[in-house]
């Protein structure tokens, strides 16, 4: 590396210290499991999310990608403070919030909100939409009365609600506008981060579309930052400047967007990328698809070495002893790390591998 | 061969709010060995349809006709359905956890399917076979799992036990409705690989009823989009997809994020799907629809063929010509938009130039 760039890396690291929102450090989250009973001995843990670091810088959306069992929704439940975490720091706006008191925390729930997968369970069915998006301002105990009602009518307006509908039910509305009800009220109190749960995995695409732009509108207009959770790669790729893919509870990749997606170094994210559907029939019938083998394991009992090695194309001995450091590959850009011995490499065709593995099995 | 020919299907549900008219008047043909994608969003009709073709729609009020392999289904008593439902027509449903009965062990579940049609088969070759059809799915060690509860199974191993189960009794006919919209993305890539696999072997053709565009470019020959009960467009997959005529399936193309203007703004379609009891006058799409013409508001536009032979057909009133995803498709459709107007200024302007002669 040459002088010159070593220092534009420098200055960027450093402003990119500067302008860091959230920074998560190495975030252990455990679940024990017990046995049942009365005494309920601990015979194991759920490695939810094991060591992931994290930052995200003000203004900005990071897409965090990831099957099910990932640790990708865990992960944010604790960033958001609703889940105690194992060890490892959170940092939120310059301040260590890891594991505050429930008193100590208020102030920065104010500042972090969560949007939610299902806008059916996410709303309470008994009660008023009005009432809904002013929970917020009622548990602050910021604003009452009329000027709460105004407040609320403001953000429907805002969010492409009818604030005529103020007194209407949850049920009266289609799941498109109820995630416009979520929206608004994440919105409520102007937080500085919104993590957004797979937001639009409910809704039919023509209002995927809808609620996509509105939430890059809100982005544009109040400066948020978004830490956007989704298992569909075209939505994240849509909305995000940089990505985070997790598998079973550990990074296997990071980096800026286009990098991740045009040349992406581990298998895992390669195979995920050639997996996801294309509306393209050409695109289709011409896509090498990485058929990988099996299921992702349990994380009571992760797999030694690189947790993918069992169902990785390109696994060799050394995988399943050495769990591989998350670091810069060769050719790659000094943002862009991957957790592989083996990276994929340019031209390199996995969907053989892939094909010739499952054969052998 | 035609394996299934319906015939202007209508379904509705009577309700207290008034009559549900969820699928009204659709028809296709289904060959052999071939697969069909049905696409449409939430409330467009495209389960009911199905659900109808199987007899699983209890209290509905059916017109039409669906022609099985020569027999219509919509006029078989129950008994005789079910001697075509799972034998001769198999379903693999969304979500394959409430699919399976949480008590029984899947290859009692299995082979209780075989031995259902079939009195004459063993219990113990039931069991044999169930083994054998785990195995064919993928299932690894099959000899075991099989006396596993569904709770023990993954979500993919659980809807590769449906599969194997809708593929017991060798169908003609499977039904796949969202069979891979539970699933993540590496396991959806291996189901379909199965079922495409399977396809093949046996010749069995698939209907395949998703609202991933995504799904249905991979792994269906033709494709049909309904809108509101109804079919907007239908024709060859690549027709389509590379030349959508109906706005609503040009909209749904591209609501899409697509890899090539990542970061941009997404052009959704406007508004929400109609409820099917108070459904809009004339095209049902045109109160969303970005190109209404006059004729739009009044009168409903029937499936016509806009292509030259190969049977890609469009329930829209613009122009033939105006097919595809281009700037001149893009032309043609405002060109006939401009021209509905001005047809409409002009008839105005001449209502209020003959209007003082009403006076005098």
């Amino acid at each position: 590396m040459t002088d010159e760039s070593a220092a534009a890396v420098m200055t960027s690291a450093q402003s990119g210290q500067d302008d860091v929102l959230v920074r998560v450090d190495n975030l252990v989250k455990y679940f024990p499991v017990r046995t049942a009973g009365y005494v309920r001995r601990t015979v194991g843990h759920v490695q939810a999310v094991d060591g992931v670091s994290l930052a995200i810088p003000r203004g900005k959306t990071l897409g965090l990608v990831g099957e099910t069992g990932s640790g990708k929704s865990t992960l944010a439940r604790c960033i958001a403070g609703l889940l105690p975490v194992t060890s490892g720091k959170v940092t939120f706006d310059g301040d260590d919030i890891t594991n505050l008191s429930r008193r100590k925390m208020i102030p920065y729930r104010r500042e972090i909100q969560m949007i939610f997968q299902d806008p059916y369970g996410s709303l309470n069915p008994r009660r008023r939409v009005g009432a809904i998006i002013g929970d917020p301002f009622a548990i602050h105990k910021t604003v009452a009365g009329n000027e709460r009602k105004r407040r609320v009518q403001e953000l429907m307006e805002r969010v492409g609600l009818n604030p005529e509908h103020y007194n209407r039910f949850p049920a009266e509305f289609s799941g498109g506008q109820r995630q416009r009800i979520g929206v608004a009220r994440a919105l409520a109190l102007r937080p500085k981060l919104i993590i957004c749960d797979e937001p639009v995995s409910a809704l039919d695409v023509s209002i995927q579309a809808q609620v996509l732009n509105l939430l890059a509108d809100l982005q544009r207009d109040y400066g948020l930052t978004y830490l956007f959770i989704a298992h569909d790669l075209e939505v994240v790729r849509h909305v995000s400047d940089s990505v985070t893919v997790m598998y079973l509870g550990r990074v296997a990749e990071e980096g800026p967007r286009d990098p991740v997606y045009r040349t992406p170094r581990h298998p895992y994210t390669a195979a995920l990328l050639s997996a996801a559907p294309a509306a393209d029939p050409d695109a289709a019938a011409s896509r090498q698809r990485i058929i990988l083998t099996g299921d992702i394991p349990s994380p009571i009992d992760p797999p030694s070495g690189c947790r993918f090695h069992p169902r990785c194309p390109k696994a060799r001995e050394l995988c399943s002893q050495e769990d591989p450091p998350l670091e810069v590959k060769a050719g790659d850009g000094p943002t862009h790390l991957t957790a592989c011995h083996f990276p994929v490499e340019a031209g390199e065709n996995l969907a053989a591998a892939a094909a010739a593995r499952r054969d052998a099995k | 061969m035609t394996l299934l020919e319906v015939e202007n299907l209508t379904v509705s549900f009577p309700s207290a709010d008034g009559v549900v008219r969820a699928v009204r008047g659709v028809s296709f043909t289904l060959e052999a060995g071939q697969t069909l994608g049905i696409v449409g969003e939430s409330g467009s009709g495209k389960t009911v349809l199905t659900q109808t073709l199987l007899g699983l729609t209890p209290g509905a009020e059916i017109t039409g006709k669906a022609i099985f392999d020569g027999t219509d289904l919509l006029q078989l008593s129950e008994h005789q359905m079910r001697q075509v439902r799972g034998s001769r027509i198999s379903v693999i449903f969304q979500d394959p956890l409430t699919s399976l009965h949480p008590l029984y062990r899947v290859g009692w579940q299995i082979a209780e399917m075989i031995r259902a049609h079939d009195k004459a088969v063993t219990k113990k070759q039931a069991a044999e076979r169930a083994v054998e059809l785990l195995g064919r799915v993928g299932i690894p060690n099959p000899a075991q799992r099989v006396n596993d509860y569904p709770h023990q199974f993954s979500g993919g191993m659980r809807q590769r036990a449906m599969i194997a189960m809708a593929i017991s009794l060798s169908p003609q006919l499977i039904i796949a409705d969202e069979p891979t919209t539970a699933l993540d993305a590496t396991v959806q890539a291996q189901i379909l690989d199965l079922l495409l696999k399977l396809q093949q072997e046996s010749h069995t053709a698939l209907l395949m009823i998703t609202h991933d565009l995504g799904v249905v470019a991979d792994i269906a020959d033709n494709v049909m989009v309904m809108y509101a009960g109804r079919a907007a467009e239908k024709g060859p997959k690549h027709d389509i997809f590379y030349q959508p005529h109906h706005p609503y399936t040009k909209g749904l193309l591209e609501s899409i994020p697509n890899s090539s203007a990542a970061g941009e703004r997404l052009r959704p379609i406007p508004g929400q799907p109609p409820s099917l009891i108070n459904l809009p006058t004339g095209c049902k799409f045109h109160p969303r629809c970005t190109y209404v013409l006059d004729r739009c508001v009044t009168e409903e536009p029937g499936l016509r063929d806009i292509s030259s032979g190969t049977a890609h057909l469009s329930a829209c009133w613009l122009p033939a010509r105006a097919a595809g995803l281009g700037g001149e498709a893009e032309e043609i459709r405002e060109e006939t938009v401009r021209e509905s107007r001005m047809g409409a200024a002009v008839e105005v302007a001449e209502a209020i130039a003959a209007a003082p002669e009403v006076q005098e």
